[in-house]
């Protein structure tokens, strides 16, 4: 079964987010009130064949331990959905 | 003996003739080793210059350390060769392991190139055992993630253990303790964000690079 895997990593809370501190700033700059914290981080879809949600699961978060996330300083957010039509992809 | 060299070059490395140069006017043989060589057998001493490895992809240092050279780095390192990352050199070896923590973005959001000061912490790093404990170098840096963060169970062992190697006597980046450079337990894989191959010659304005660069080579295994 073809599953869309979304990994969201994210800096850990306890790490300063420079990145996320200057957007917020541009933000309030803009006009936009309330901002209380912006944290910027990457997310990265795949289109992962797997025989279960689980193993989608599990293979994207070895995939983030092993690669797509540095542990030391963040976290990853894992989401598996079953597709249901394979268009556009390559 | 003559102390040869392996300088270590990826995709996107860029300052792996300059380290060459630098070695060589020390009188070390030194050899540029392209990234899918599977062993190092020869070699006395393992540099992994500075640039842009793998276009910083991902994360600087994190597709490098794919590279099937790095296997035959982690053997070398483990038994006990000196292992030198420099710059992005110093980001691979905290992708692969080989060193503890992480680099992060500049806490300023700039490129920072400039001359800085840094300050010899210890001299048990094979990196520094010509230089003096207190000497204070002035030595290019050159980076964009090169803020050295750790969670503080590891910096406290890495302060107890004397194992931070180099620490600005001003902090360009917001790495944490001002940490420039550390070391391993055994103090022969040290990474460090200044790059001494650029403060080795008169004509480039300073020479206090040369003794970290003698001072690993001399060491013949």
């Amino acid at each position: 079964m073809l599953f869309t895997v979304t990994v969201e990593v994210m800096p850990k809370a306890s790490v300063a987010d420079p990145e996320g501190a200057t957007i917020a700033r541009s933000l309030d700059t803009l006009g936009f009130p309330g901002i209380a914290q912006v944290r910027a981080g990457k997310v990265y879809q795949l289109s992962l064949e797997a025989p279960s949600e689980d193993v989608a699961r599990s293979t994207a978060q070895d995939m983030a331990s092993k690669l797509l996330a540095n542990p030391v300083i963040e976290s990853a957010a894992i989401t598996a959905v079953a597709r249901t039509d394979t268009a556009g992809i390559r | 003996m003559t102390t040869r060299v392996a300088v270590l070059t990826f995709p996107g490395t860029n300052c792996e003739f300059d380290t060459v140069k630098a070695l060589n006017r020390i009188g070390c043989d030194a050899d540029l080793v392209w990234h899918d060589a599977r062993q190092l057998n020869g070699y006395d001493v393992l540099v992994i210059p500075g640039g842009f490895s793998y276009g910083d992809y991902l994360r600087p240092g994190a597709i490098a350390r794919f590279s099937p050279v790095m296997q035959a780095v982690e053997e070398f390192a483990s038994a006990g060769g000196p292992v030198i990352g420099i710059c992005n050199g110093f980001q691979v070896l905290t992708e692969a392991h080989l060193l503890p923590g992480a680099l992060q973005k500049n806490i300023s959001l700039r490129f920072v190139c400039r001359t800085v000061r840094v300050r010899v912490e210890t001299v048990r790093s094979s990196l520094t055992r010509m230089a003096s404990k207190g000497q204070v170098l002035s030595i290019p840096i050159n980076h964009f993630e090169g803020n050295f963060t750790c969670d503080d169970a590891t910096l406290e062992i890495l302060e107890e253990e004397e194992r931070v190697v180099l620490r600005y006597e001003n902090n360009p980046n917001g790495s944490v303790n001002d940490i420039a450079g550390i070391c391993n337990p055994t103090g022969n894989v040290v990474g460090i964000m200044p790059h001494p191959e650029r403060a080795s010659d008169e004509m480039l304005g300073s020479t206090d690079g040369l003794v970290l660069l003698e001072s690993l080579c001399s060491v013949s295994r």
